[in-house]
């Protein structure tokens, strides 16, 4: 939403260019959700609509801990909660922050037709430019965690702008600030690897031999990262996908076919124009006429 | 409307207007469809006044077109039939094209070309509508999973791609094929026109002394038979 330099952009959607690219020296952003410390408060959920004025309409409860039951144009991050029966019996409840993972390969900004309506900062951050956004819902199609929402009120797009205003500022998002647990933390990708790796050994030490990294390389990595007590079964976080990629779906329709139905369409326009010096318009000639009248004369006399 | 005493009735009335519907908004669909096919014709969303609009027009347009292109075929599915001499036709299309006249077999109201290009888009036109329904986002995205939707997004792209290069034969035969563009604005065609292009259908109406568009109906079995 904020916009930084334009200087910054990396990627720019439905733009056929390459974008600023001078600047090359930016620090890589991540935020780190460390599942395994996470106790469900929804402070983030809280400081979200906060610092980002929304003011999500007030729902009917469901059943479930999820408050909001979903995420929305006005709900850019949201406690998702799973009671999970592991394999020896026990109860495990495991509480996923979802929200944008800011895609190293953005599968939105691949299925964006409005030119500059996505954008993805040098630092990482991919944002939505709601001045530009058409309310297409291409967005949608090409994100493969479920996550932007278009608004039915304004026709616009939605999600999680990892605060791109206050990162831009040197601060951390607001979700960050909020935490009281440590769960979520900010700072430099390769810092927020480092850390999340002693978290992970520490957890291996405690008997979850398959904690690990969330960092999923079908989408070049992702600028959100999670630790899971459980990384070999993203699944069981509510639904996190096991290995997120653009879908071929996307990839067709937004690569291939592209180039080759302008190229076939221009072909088709050029060769119509090829035939029109070359051959020439089909005239109707003055003998056609003279058969034409012949045969209704004859008609008309028998 | 009153035809010049001499000519032929190649289309009605409701038959031309029908049709101008169709054209009128297949070519705005192209415009707005392009503008969000391919980044370089984005501009073209100006046209209707942005992007925003452009988004919220192209199905509304493309509601207009299935109903008005359902006018064309219940007005000319019958004279669309294909028949055996169709593939005659077919084979001499190496001299149609050169606009050679002689060894091509007489056509009827429609020849084998037209007709293949009223099937693909009586083919193409509900495929749009109906893969475009499922992406219409603002009433209808909650209806379809996201993954069903980027299977209609990529069929709806298929068959726009294919009748955007139906519709470039059909004008250009419209501007080859002189007198076809004044047919289908006025109505009619002059009698040489109707025997150097449709002989079989020329021949027809003066068996029965029809003035077009069809044989008179009481000798039209009589023709046949």
């Amino acid at each position: 939403m904020a916009d930084l330099q334009t200087q910054n952009y990396i990627r720019r959607s439905a733009t056929t260019l390459t974008p600023p690219s001078v600047r090359n020296h930016e620090q890589e952003v991540a935020k780190l959700i460390d599942v395994t410390r996470c106790i469900g408060c929804k402070a983030c959920q809280s400081a979200c609509m906060e610092w980002n004025n929304l003011r999500p309409e007030v729902g009917h409860f469901e059943g479930a801990y999820e408050n909001p039951g979903d995420l929305a144009p006005s709900v850019w991050t949201l406690m998702r909660f799973e009671e999970y029966e592991n394999d020896v019996g026990n109860l495990e409840w495991l509480i996923r922050k979802d929200g944008c993972m800011h895609c190293e390969d953005p599968g939105c900004l691949k299925a964006c037709p409005a030119p500059g309506a996505i954008v993805q900062y040098a630092n990482g951050i991919v944002d939505f430019m709601s001045d530009a956004c058409i309310g297409c819902g291409y967005c949608l199609k090409g994100c493969p965690f479920d996550i932007p929402r278009i608004n039915p009120v304004d026709h616009k797009s939605y999600k999680c702008t990892l605060c791109s205003d206050r990162v831009g500022v040197g601060l951390e998002p607001a979700c960050v600030k909020a935490c009281p647990t440590g769960a979520i933390m900010f700072g430099s990708k390769s810092d927020m690897k480092d850390w999340a790796g002693e978290r992970i050994e520490d957890l291996k030490s405690r008997g979850f031999e398959n904690a690990g990294l969330y960092d999923p390389p079908g989408v070049g990595g992702t600028h959100v990262m999670y630790v899971l007590h459980h990384a070999d079964k993203p699944g069981i976080y509510s639904g996190l996908p096991e290995n997120p990629t653009i879908s071929k779906l996307v990839q067709f329709w937004k690569g291939l076919i592209k180039p080759i139905a302008i190229a076939g369409i221009a072909f088709a326009a050029v060769t119509a124009f090829v035939h029109w010096i070359t051959v020439g318009p089909n005239d109707v000639e003055q003998n056609d006429e003279d058969e034409a009248d012949r045969l209704l004369k004859k008609a008309e006399g028998s | 409307m009153k035809y010049p005493k001499a000519n032929i009735v190649r289309y009605p009335t409701v038959t031309r207007v029908n049709h101008w519907i169709t054209a009128g908004c297949f070519v705005l669909l192209v415009l707005s469809g392009l503008a969000m096919f391919h980044p370089m014709l984005f501009f073209l969303t100006e046209l209707f006044g942005g992007g925003q609009w452009a988004r919220a027009a192209h199905p509304w347009i493309g509601t207009i077109l299935l109903l008005s292109y359902g006018g064309m075929i219940v007005q000319f599915w019958r004279d669309e039939l294909f028949t055996w001499d169709d593939l005659q036709w077919s084979k001499s299309i190496a001299k149609v094209i050169v606009n050679e006249e002689e060894g091509v077999p007489e056509a009827p109201r429609f020849n084998a070309g037209q007709k293949l290009v009223f099937w693909a888009m009586a083919f193409l036109v509900p495929a749009l509508f109906f893969s475009g329904l499922l992406i219409w986002e603002v009433y209808f995205s909650s209806y379809t999973t996201i993954e069903q939707q980027r299977y209609a997004m990529l069929i709806h792209s298929l068959c726009a791609i294919a009748a955007i290069l139906v519709w470039i034969t059909h004008v250009y035969s419209g501007i080859w094929i002189r007198g076809s563009v004044s047919a289908m604005m006025h109505g009619h065609v002059t009698p040489g026109w109707a025997f150097r292009h449709h002989r079989k259908w020329f021949r027809s109406l003066v068996a029965t002394g029809s003035r077009g568009p069809v044989p008179n109906p009481t000798s039209r079995t009589e023709h046949k038979s």
